[in-house]
């Protein structure tokens, strides 16, 4: 892989950049492979890269149906924190967070990591000492948090609502200054790169439409570019894990839901942080770009559309108007929807499949993009090993069943039937 | 000044007076900004987004990529507005943006000496050393550097409405064929909204000459349509997305000037369109033209050129070159040439139109066959153009370059629903795909440019439209105006379509002025590097945009091509085309195309961009309306809040409600205040305001039925005129509500739930009554709002009921622990249950919500000499936890019926809602957590909720045994106390415990104790 | 936005209604104590692309429970009944 770097660029500038080459090649499928990974999306190409460099398996393809990181890595808005409160998510996401930390070198392609800094706002008494419960769990754990009171609140992002007007009133908030975002996009085209150098095969416009079996056993799969042999096969298709699920034979606890995110103008810095509502569907960051990105809840219906309703768009609208007042005069430039798959308890799977040479990875609910590389890292042990990697062994299938479940929100099987 | 003396569609009767960059300039009503700056000589707007380079003024519509401005200041500053969409007003002030110190001298635009480093994803290849977080530093400067206009950090002073309307027939877009599908769609009898993105109905035909006969036919058509009593037209109004349903978002701004927020005027307007069907006649967008430095101010898009001429009498030059591919734009040559201007036509064909040669020499045009522009020279204004053509290259002088490269069909409304556009050879371009039932196209949109065709088809639409919704009046055949003589004359529509003369794709500059070539023609990839993208060419030449707003030239494209990023995504989000606040609107198919040639593929096989709402930028106040401030989520207030207002209560806002948080009389903070109300409930009497808990009436035959599935324990056998405490499971055996119900008679109970749960339970009542069980005959119904509720607590608290209701007997005989009272209070019925919370004995006393107030105050007259006075949640929260009582922190979604410690709650029962799953195995692990108290052992400390507890001498570290849910200061027995979820195989009575609270440093000692502190045989609660 | 034609109250914005999930999942009989029937009900889903059965409750209206038939492709509404006539 020819090295990407600020000589390279002078070089290949100076040449008038006519020597660069493909970030990675366009192989035609071969019949067999040690691994096939499918979904070329985040978590599906960290998977086949850490295959290679962490357990040196390179005969390796990842399936794509479109194009690399079509799915919800170029759809998120791209949130990486690891404030989780639960045995099984904390050290999980932390450890996500200091692969992030590395990751633009591990894979010589500038992913913008941007450790800004995130902050929840609380806006009860209540709330603060929840948060103050989370924080302690996050320092226990050796992640970094603070609990900011309001004037602390008012110096780091005065252009909130500090009014007495303000519906809901800023107590404080919870900050973890190593959250931030990164370029989302450059994230999925890393990882392909990178993974492509280990000799990884990334085979774009190739949709899986069956499974192949011997037996009892998967050892292959169909594509619409023909039949590909399989030591193993990873499903890393979040969105739609349902849909090939149910091909291969499993009956799992998914729901599809859209998840709208949006965007406005750029214009010049204005949110140097990431700033959630505490209790409102609304969290919003400003991209190197430019434009403020923001999101809200979900639209509430199973759904394979890849668009929102207005509903959600203006419930977005109303919460981001309460909480920064500012900007009501700033315009939304797009707005969009990524399918996301839904779990009984929020939490995502990685995970051995019942089905022998089948392993599962998905569920990512709205967590996935800042999970990619801790996923890919795990997904790749349990591929490579057979077993569950101890980071995410709470993230098994069968933990409805026997009740382990892991419900950070705590509301229950798919909220609404409650 | 380039304003003509007479002439065009402003109103010269009313001069106006705005600033922009500080100076003063004058302009007309009827004027856009960008119309009002080009008749005052400014040919520089703006400066571009990546490399800085001056830039004027392009189009005079939405899709204008470089003339943004920054409009207004303080709160209502508004960056990014394109000046082609402003309507001028008076007193209005605009500065350019994205430069400084000036737009003449922008210190930033030395970026483009560095261009070569430039290109296309060139970030994703550095920043990355000398030390991990080094991105950090280089980030700060490329966010300085990106980004447009700056916004305000002001609240916005101005006010926002939301509408609803509801229409047969909507018809977005009031060009010749909008306007016609209205007529018809209204003659027909269909209730029609017609919307309009410019302050004037009439689309293109607002460009034609103000003498021709379209003039005629607009105000004839305007006319009848204001004489229809169902059809109304919103100007001023984008239709911006298209969502399920037929339901379109349409934003209305306020006419031109500041709407005034005092007079209750809304400056923007969303309104939500439900309409049976819709008409989309979105028009077309001219399509630019690429070749080298095509963004320099002074270059524009011919109907942009002829827009300010003929609808705002602006010459916008003098000596023009036209540059072209297809007849459209000889009509903008032929209107500039008769206003004065000397101009000359590149046409790239060989064999223009015959007539358009006879009209050109008609007007003393020189027409230049075969002739490519290749590059425009000047930097803040062009002042000359290079043409490629076959006796070799040549450079003219002109002021004015204008452009044209065909028609693109504004699709995009279309294409919101997920409807994919289908691409036309012949016009090179992409129309509407096959839209659903109900859904029609007309005009332009359809890829059919002849203004008497869009008319036809219009009113075809329009009729179609209203007879799919069931009006089917008699329609007049299509109001026609003699179309064929606008065709003919000099100043003949612009729209042509014949496929042969029809637009052709852009043309792309050749490296030294040899002739451009399409990207089509020039298939290899190799072939294609010696024109194509070739920046040592961009080096000595100029760049050629694609994208002007995001600064995407054609080698960028190439590049991402020669770098694997070729799908049209890819290529989007690798360059950033099109991802500007224009939306790409000029730039996305040149680009397909583009990609296209390098790929050697057909346009329709590389594929097509999605296109996303709004339609055009939205701003997020609108989207929001008036729910603002105290109108956004309403609280709700109990019938006694105003009591509680009046009488020092401390409010705070519990869920949706507000409630008293402690009472100033008690205390001059909360701290204060909480142990004072907890001595006097336990020492004489409280009242409380408890009317948020949920009400729900349950009734019918199978009413005890239904009870004992619901609630984990058994109602079946409650007596009646008593009450029970009962807890209900979700599905999956987890802990999700709990209240107390009473029995009425045989078929009749009284529910109650938890304040926060109160609506989801109703709704599962009614989910188990109607999917589940229909054949129980019950009937539930929320009555939250016709009761208001208040407790009184406290060893005095039967004296004070005595004393408040001298008919009723309150005895302990009559009136026991758990029993129930009926009765009525000024015709309203009364409902007195005897339960406890705090476990002192209590009485909750239900009455109407109308005379809950009355009731509130008998009760505080009744109780004051027995020592009661109100009391707020704060104390009642303390209470409980003195109790042991379970609520929310300890009700957190996650905790079984055994991690409270009331598994004997269900006994051996069995049939109730989540008794299957509650039995799943890891539900009785040892590491489980189960409710105990603690008790603070170190004097002079508290204990925090929150803190994670471990064993002594254990190591501080992971999520340790559990945590403390509920703490309180107890009076009653001087110490800090609270709940806590611990580890079973920890909970050990007597053990010691430490707490930790890391984010203040702090561990506590303290011990396990039974979590009930307090009166734990009930003689308090049963005396 | 959803509109839902209610079948008492007409058409409506689905913002009026609350969610209630796949109908088509068959809930065990309350004292039913097969676990897996529970198990199935609770957690697993069919979750198609394409039509699909599902619960609506007209919160601010009737307050009937619905079924809806929707395809999840294009949110397209075929069928609405209540709940109980659709069970019946």
């Amino acid at each position: 892989m020819p090295g990407y770097s600020v000589f390279s660029i002078l070089r290949n500038g100076l040449s008038g950049d006519r020597y660069w080459r493909r970030a990675w090649r366009a192989p035609n499928p071969k019949p067999a492979y040690d691994v096939v990974i499918v979904g070329g999306g985040g978590h599906g190409l960290a998977a086949a890269f850490y295959l290679a460099e962490n357990h040196g398996i390179r005969n390796v393809a990842v399936l794509e149906k479109g194009y690399v990181g079509g799915g919800n890595v170029g759809r998120n808005t791209t949130v990486i924190r690891s404030n989780y409160l639960l045995d099984g998510n904390t050290q999980f996401y932390e450890f996500s967070m200091k692969l992030w930390e590395g990751m633009s070198q591990a894979l010589n392609f500038n992913v913008m990591f941007s450790q800004r800094g995130m902050l929840i706002t609380a806006h009860s008494a209540d709330q603060l000492d929840s948060f103050g419960f989370r924080a302690n769990i996050m320092r226990l754990n050796g992640i970094d948090a603070d609990i900011l009171h309001r004037d602390e609140v008012r110096r780091l992002v005065p252009y909130l609502d500090f009014s007495d007007k303000a519906r809901a009133p800023i107590h404080g908030a919870i900050f973890q200054g190593r959250a931030g975002t990164a370029r989302h996009d450059a994230v999925a085209w890393g990882y392909a790169r990178a993974a492509d150098a280990h000799g990884v095969d990334i085979i774009q416009g190739c949709e899986v439409t069956g499974f192949v079996r011997d037996g009892e056993r998967i050892v292959g799969v169909d594509t619409k570019r023909g039949r590909i042999q399989a030591g193993k096969v990873g499903l890393a298709v979040a969105g739609h894990t349902s849909l090939l699920g149910r091909k291969a034979g499993l009956e799992l606890p998914i729901e599809s839901h859209v998840l709208q995110a949006f965007v406005t103008e750029p214009i010049k810095p204005l949110v140097h942080h990431i700033v959630a509502h505490g209790t409102e569907h609304f969290y919003v960051s400003q991209s190197d770009k430019g434009g403020l990105v923001f999101g809200g809840g979900l639209d509430g219906y199973n759904s394979y559309a890849q668009r929102g309703n207005l509903g959600m768009v203006r419930e977005v609208a109303e919460a981001a108007v309460a909480l920064m007042p500012c900007i009501s005069r700033l315009r939304i430039l797009r707005h969009w929807g990524g399918v996301m798959d839904m779990t009984p308890d929020g939490s995502p799977i990685i995970c051995p499949t019942p089905i022998d040479g089948l392993y599962l990875n998905g569920g990512w609910c709205y967590g996935g993009f800042k999970a990619t590389p801790a996923s890919g890292w795990c997904f790749a042990h349990t591929i490579a090993t057979g077993k569950a990697h101890p980071l995410s062994a709470g993230y098994s299938l069968d933990r409805f069943r026997t009740g382990r479940t892991i419900d950070e929100a705590g509301i229950g099987p798919f909220a609404w039937l409650q | 000044m380039r304003r003509l003396h007479e002439g065009g569609r402003i109103d010269r009767s009313r001069p106006m007076e705005f600033i922009f960059d500080g100076k003063a300039l004058a302009g007309y009503r009827g004027d856009t900004l960008a119309s009002a700056l080009l008749a005052n000589g400014f040919g520089l707007v703006g400066r571009s987004f990546k490399y800085h380079r001056p830039r004027g003024i392009y189009s005079a519509g939405p899709e204008e990529p470089n003339a943004l401005v920054t409009v207004g200041a303080r709160g209502r500053r508004e960056p990014n507005l394109p000046a082609t969409t402003v309507e001028l007003a008076d007193g209005l002030v605009a500065e350019s943006q994205n430069r400084w110190p000036s737009l003449k001298f922008d210190i930033q635009s030395v970026n483009g000496l560095f261009a070569p480093f430039l290109s296309a994803g060139f970030y994703y290849k550095t920043f990355m050393g000398p030390t991990r977080r080094a991105w950090m530093v280089y980030e700060h400067f490329i966010r300085n550097a990106a980004g447009l206009g700056r916004a305000g950090e002001e609240p916005d002073p101005d006010r926002y409405e939301v509408r609803n309307l509801f229409a047969d027939v909507a018809v977005i877009g009031a060009g010749p064929a909008g306007l016609s599908a209205a007529l018809a769609a209204g003659e027909a009898g269909a209730k029609v909204v017609l919307v309009e993105q410019d302050f004037l109905a009439g689309g293109t035909l607002l460009s034609e000459p103000a003498d021709g006969e379209a003039r005629a036919w607009l105000s004839v058509t305007l006319a009848r349509l204001a004489h229809m009593p169902n059809v109304s037209m919103m100007t001023r109004t984008t239709a911006f997305g298209a969502y399920d349903s037929n339901v379109l978002g349409l934003v209305e701004r306020h006419g031109s000037g500041t709407a005034d927020p005092a007079k209750g005027e809304a400056r923007q307007m969303v309104a939500l369109l439900r309409a049976k069907t819709m008409v989309y006649a979105t028009g077309s967008i001219e399509r630019p033209l690429t070749f080298a430095n095509n963004d320099r101010p002074g270059i524009m898009l011919a109907s942009a050129a002829r827009t300010y001429l003929n609808r705002f009498a602006v010459l916008a030059g003098t000596r023009v070159m036209v540059a072209t591919d297809n007849d459209s734009a000889y009509s903008a040559a032929f209107d500039l040439a008769a206003a004065g201007a000397e101009v000359t036509i590149a046409d790239g064909r060989a064999e223009p139109t015959h007539e358009r040669l006879e009209q050109s020499r008609h007007w003393g045009i020189a027409v230049r066959r075969k002739s490519l522009i290749s590059n425009a020279l000047g930097r803040h204004a062009v002042r000359a153009v290079t043409l490629s053509e076959p006796g070799g290259t040549i450079t003219l002088k002109c002021d004015l370059v204008v452009v044209s490269g065909g028609w693109s069909p504004t699709v995009h409304l279309t294409c919101h629903l997920g409807v994919r556009p289908v691409y036309r050879e012949d016009i090179k371009d992409f129309v509407p795909g096959k839209l659903g039932a109900g859904q029609f196209v007309a005009g332009a949109v359809t890829g059919g440019f002849i203004t008497a065709g869009a008319i036809e088809e219009g009113h075809r639409a329009g009729a179609e439209a209203a007879a799919f919704c069931g009006a089917t009046k008699s329609v007049q055949p299509p109001f026609s105006l003699d179309l064929a003589e606008i065709n003919a004359g000099p100043n003949g529509s612009h729209f042509v379509t014949s496929p042969r003369s029809g637009p052709l794709p852009h043309f792309v500059g050749g490296k030294d002025g040899s002739p451009a070539r399409r990207p089509q023609d020039s298939l290899p990839t190799r072939s294609g590097e010696r024109w194509f993208g070739n920046r040592k060419a961009e080096l000595t030449k100029g760049k050629a945009f694609i994208d002007l707003q995001m600064d995407v030239t054609v080698s960028d494209v190439a590049l991402a091509h020669r770098e694997g990023y070729e799908s049209v995504e890819h290529l989007k989000r690798y360059t950033t085309l099109g991802m500007g606040a224009d939306q790409g609107k000029t730039s996305n198919v040149i680009a397909i195309s583009a990609m296209a040639g390098l790929r050697g593929m057909a346009v329709p096989d590389v594929g097509t961009t999605t296109f996303r709402p709004p339609y055009t930028p939205v701003a997020v106040g609108a989207l929001a309306g008036r729910s603002q401030r105290h109108l956004y989520k309403p609280f709700r207030r109990t019938p006694m809040h105003d009591w509680h207002v009046a009488n020092g209560a401390q409010m705070l806002e519990t869920g949706v409600w507000m409630r008293p948080s402690f009472y100033l009389a008690s205390g001059r903070d909360v701290d204060q205040a909480y142990p004072a109300e907890m001595r006097m409930v336990r020492e004489a009497a409280g009242l409380m305001d408890i009317s948020t808990l949920g009400k729900i009436d349950v009734q019918g035959p199978d009413a005890a039925e239904f009870l004992d599935r619901v609630y984990v324990n058994g109602f079946a056998k409650l007596p009646i005129g008593r009450a029970r405490y009962g807890i209900m499971l979700r599905d999956d055996g987890i802990v999700f509500d709990d209240g107390t119900t009473m029995r009425l008679s045989e078929r009749h109970f009284f529910m109650t739930t938890s304040t926060a749960k109160a609506a989801d339970v109703m709704s599962r009542l009614e989910f188990l009554l109607d999917t589940a069980w229909p054949g129980l005959r019950v009937s539930v119904t929320s009555v939250t709002d016709e009761w208001a509720a208040m407790s009184v607590a406290g060893p005095t608290s039967r004296e004070i009921l005595a004393a408040a209701f001298p008919d009723l007997n309150v005895s302990n005989e009559a009136l026991p622990h758990m029993g129930f009272l009926e009765g009525r209070y000024r015709d309203k019925p009364l409902r007195i249950i005897r339960l406890s919370f705090s476990g002192e004995r209590a009485y909750e006393i239900y009455t109407g919500a109308s005379v809950g107030k009355e009731m509130w105050c008998r009760l505080i007259e009744a109780g004051t000499p027995f020592g009661q006075k109100p009391y707020g949640v704060e104390a009642l929260g303390a209470l409980r936890v003195e109790k042991g009582h379970v609520a929310g922190p300890e009700i957190d979604g996650r905790t079984t019926l055994d991690d409270l410690g009331l598994s004997r709650m269900a006994g051996k029962r069995s049939g109730y809602v989540g008794d299957v799953l509650g039995r799943r195995e890891a539900l009785s692990d040892p590491a489980r957590p189960r409710l105990v108290g603690l008790r603070c052992l170190e004097p002079g400390k508290r204990l925090s909720g929150g803190a994670i507890l471990f064993r002594p001498g254990e190591r501080m570290h992971g999520h340790g045994l559990g945590r403390i849910t509920s703490v309180t200061y107890s009076p009653t027995l001087d110490a800090s106390v609270g709940l806590a979820l611990i580890a079973r195989n920890a909970a050990e009575e007597g053990a010691e415990i430490v707490a930790a609270y890391p984010m203040k440093g702090q561990t506590v000692r303290a011990r396990i104790v039974s979590p009930i502190f307090l009166d734990p045989k009930g003689e308090r609660l049963h005396g | 936005m959803l509109r839902i034609e209610c079948p008492y109250c007409g058409p409506r914005d689905h913002d009026e209604f609350r969610y209630g999930g796949d109908a088509s999942v068959i809930r065990p009989v309350h004292d039913d104590a097969d676990f897996e029937a529970w198990y199935r009900y609770v957690f697993v889903r069919e979750n198609p692309a394409g039509p699909h059965r599902e619960y609506w409750q007209h919160v601010i209206g009737c307050r009937q429970w619905l079924v809806v038939g929707r395809d999840t492709r294009n949110h397209e509404i075929a069928s609405v009944r209540s709940a109980r006539e659709a069970r019946a």
